[in-house]
């Protein structure tokens, strides 16, 4: 077999591969829908406000109802130290009213 | 076109032999290639599939949780103002939520303590979730001790462990009675840790939260909107960890470039002094310059992002899986439901395969159009 035959097996290959991939997402994805919906009505019975992502620290686990000062909580010049604080971003609330610390 | 689709064909051929007489060199430019490739689209897959599962989950959270806040930090609230919110017109429940934080000594975790308004099982009885039921072994009908504000143990009884599907929203979960919660926190009557507000129309949420604010002015009302924002920019490229990827990834891709762009080596520049001695013209090493990129970094581009899928959604993120963990004695077992965003995919293709394949075609444009005699000797 040519080079170019195989090189353009290969690509054959791999595109249905991540063809299949696609119909398997799209697939997954119904599967999967009733159990978010299961999910999303335990938020709504338990009155729940975040994912349980990072548990190490409470601005961590629930990101949307931290206030300014919790990412500073040990000591006053603490800077804030969780793996996790590095991977999200305050709250768009905080970082709007950032001026105002009260909110 | 048959003639045309031949000539490719050849071109194709005799590129492939090219790039495996130097295949110490293409290999490893491809295995790094397709690194980069595959730790882009698996931090792609990941945060788009988390932020679309946050958006669907959580899309049923309080329309307006109203926290109290003193100097600057959420204080408890006190239940007189549900009474008064709940005078508001449009509101239709303001309900008072109790919930913390409990540190658990035995696993040295965090569990988050919830009181569900009905809390169908009463006194005595919890719900836990999974992650609390794996790392301390407790399950039904099992007793679970918990020490309460003054030092004295309170026995629950363990009436059911919430499914493992769940454990992106429960997986720390204790579910409790209000009894219950205050007894262990020494929590009095009459106070809560904020208030859950139902709105008729959802349109008058924000003129809701604005009277809140009014009514009660050492209060910060949290819109559901808001808190659905604060997911969308969860693992946002402006976070800490994502920039310091993006950054190592993009300069990797610049070093590449950079390397194809600013000149062939000397065995490259023969072949193609050669090649055109021999009759090949302009266009046909272009073509095979163009055949070359392409190569590399379709190889690439395709065999990164089929592992960063098999990485994501079969595995679970594993390699995520340390960073995302951080300190946390409980992470939630969970796996991605694979959420797509095809427009990423598209502009990775875009920022990978087109860049690398113009670099390489850059400067064997310069040295095909030179005399094929001066290419030679020069090299």
């Amino acid at each position: 077999m040519r080079k170019s035959g195989l090189f353009l097996s290969y690509l054959a290959v791999q595109c249905l591969v991540l063809i299949l991939f696609a119909l398997e997402a799209g697939r997954e994805r119904q599967k999967a829908m009733p159990l978010l919906r299961e999910e999303a009505s335990m938020v709504k019975q338990w009155g729940l406000t975040d994912l349980c992502l990072f548990t190490e620290a409470r601005y961590t686990r629930h990101p949307s109802q931290a206030d300014l000062h919790t990412a500073f909580q040990d000591h006053p010049f603490s800077l804030e130290h969780f793996p996790s604080g590095s991977l999200i971003m305050p709250p768009e609330r905080l970082r709007r009213h950032s001026g105002n610390m009260a909110q | 076109m048959a003639t045309w689709l031949n000539r490719q064909r050849s071109i194709l051929d005799f590129t492939l032999s090219s790039l495996w007489k130097r295949k110490g060199k293409n290999i490893g430019l491809l295995l790094v290639f397709t690194l980069i490739v595959f730790l882009l689209a698996s931090v792609m897959f990941f945060t788009y599939a988390i932020k679309r599962e946050a958006q669907i989950i959580l899309k049923n959270a309080p329309e307006i949780v109203v926290q109290r806040v003193i100097a600057g930090r959420h204080d408890l609230i006190p239940a007189d103002y549900a009474k008064k919110i709940r005078e508001i017109r449009g509101v239709i429940s303001a309900k008072e939520r109790l919930w913390g934080y409990y540190f658990d000594p035995i696993v040295g975790a965090n569990y988050t303590f919830m009181t569900p308004d009905p809390f169908p099982l009463g006194k005595g009885f919890i719900k836990i979730g999974k992650g609390i039921s794996g790392a301390r072994l407790a399950y039904e009908g099992d007793i679970m001790p918990f020490r309460g504000f003054d030092g004295k143990p309170l026995n629950l009884e363990i009436r059911e462990v919430l499914s493992a599907e769940s454990e992106l929203i429960s997986s720390d979960l204790v579910l409790l009675s209000a009894e219950d919660y205050r007894e262990i926190f020494g929590l009095p009557q009459g106070v809560a840790t904020d208030i859950a507000v139902s709105v008729r129309n959802p349109r008058e949420i924000p003129t809701i939260a604005r009277k809140i604010t009014e009514l009660f002015p050492d209060t910060r009302p949290i819109m559901r909107d808001e808190i659905l924002r604060t997911y969308d920019s969860l693992f946002t490229w402006r976070g800490g960890l994502m920039i310091f990827i993006l950054t190592v990834c993009l300069l990797s891709f610049i070093i590449f470039a950079w390397d194809k762009a600013s000149g062939l080596s000397a065995e490259e520049k023969r072949e193609i002094g050669i090649l055109k001695a021999i009759g090949w013209e302009t266009s046909d090493i272009l073509a095979m310059k163009s055949w070359e990129g392409a190569v590399i970094s379709l190889s690439a581009f395709l065999l990164g992002v089929t592992l960063a899928y098999v990485h994501i959604f079969f595995s679970s993120a594993l390699l995520f899986e340390p960073v995302l963990k951080g300190w946390s004695t409980l992470y939630p077992e969970f796996r991605p439901v694979p959420f797509i965003d095809f427009s990423q995919v598209l502009t990775l293709f875009f920022l990978s395969v087109v860049p690398y394949t113009v670099a390489t075609i850059i400067p064997s444009w310069r040295a095909a159009t030179l005399d094929p005699d001066s290419v030679m000797r020069a090299s």
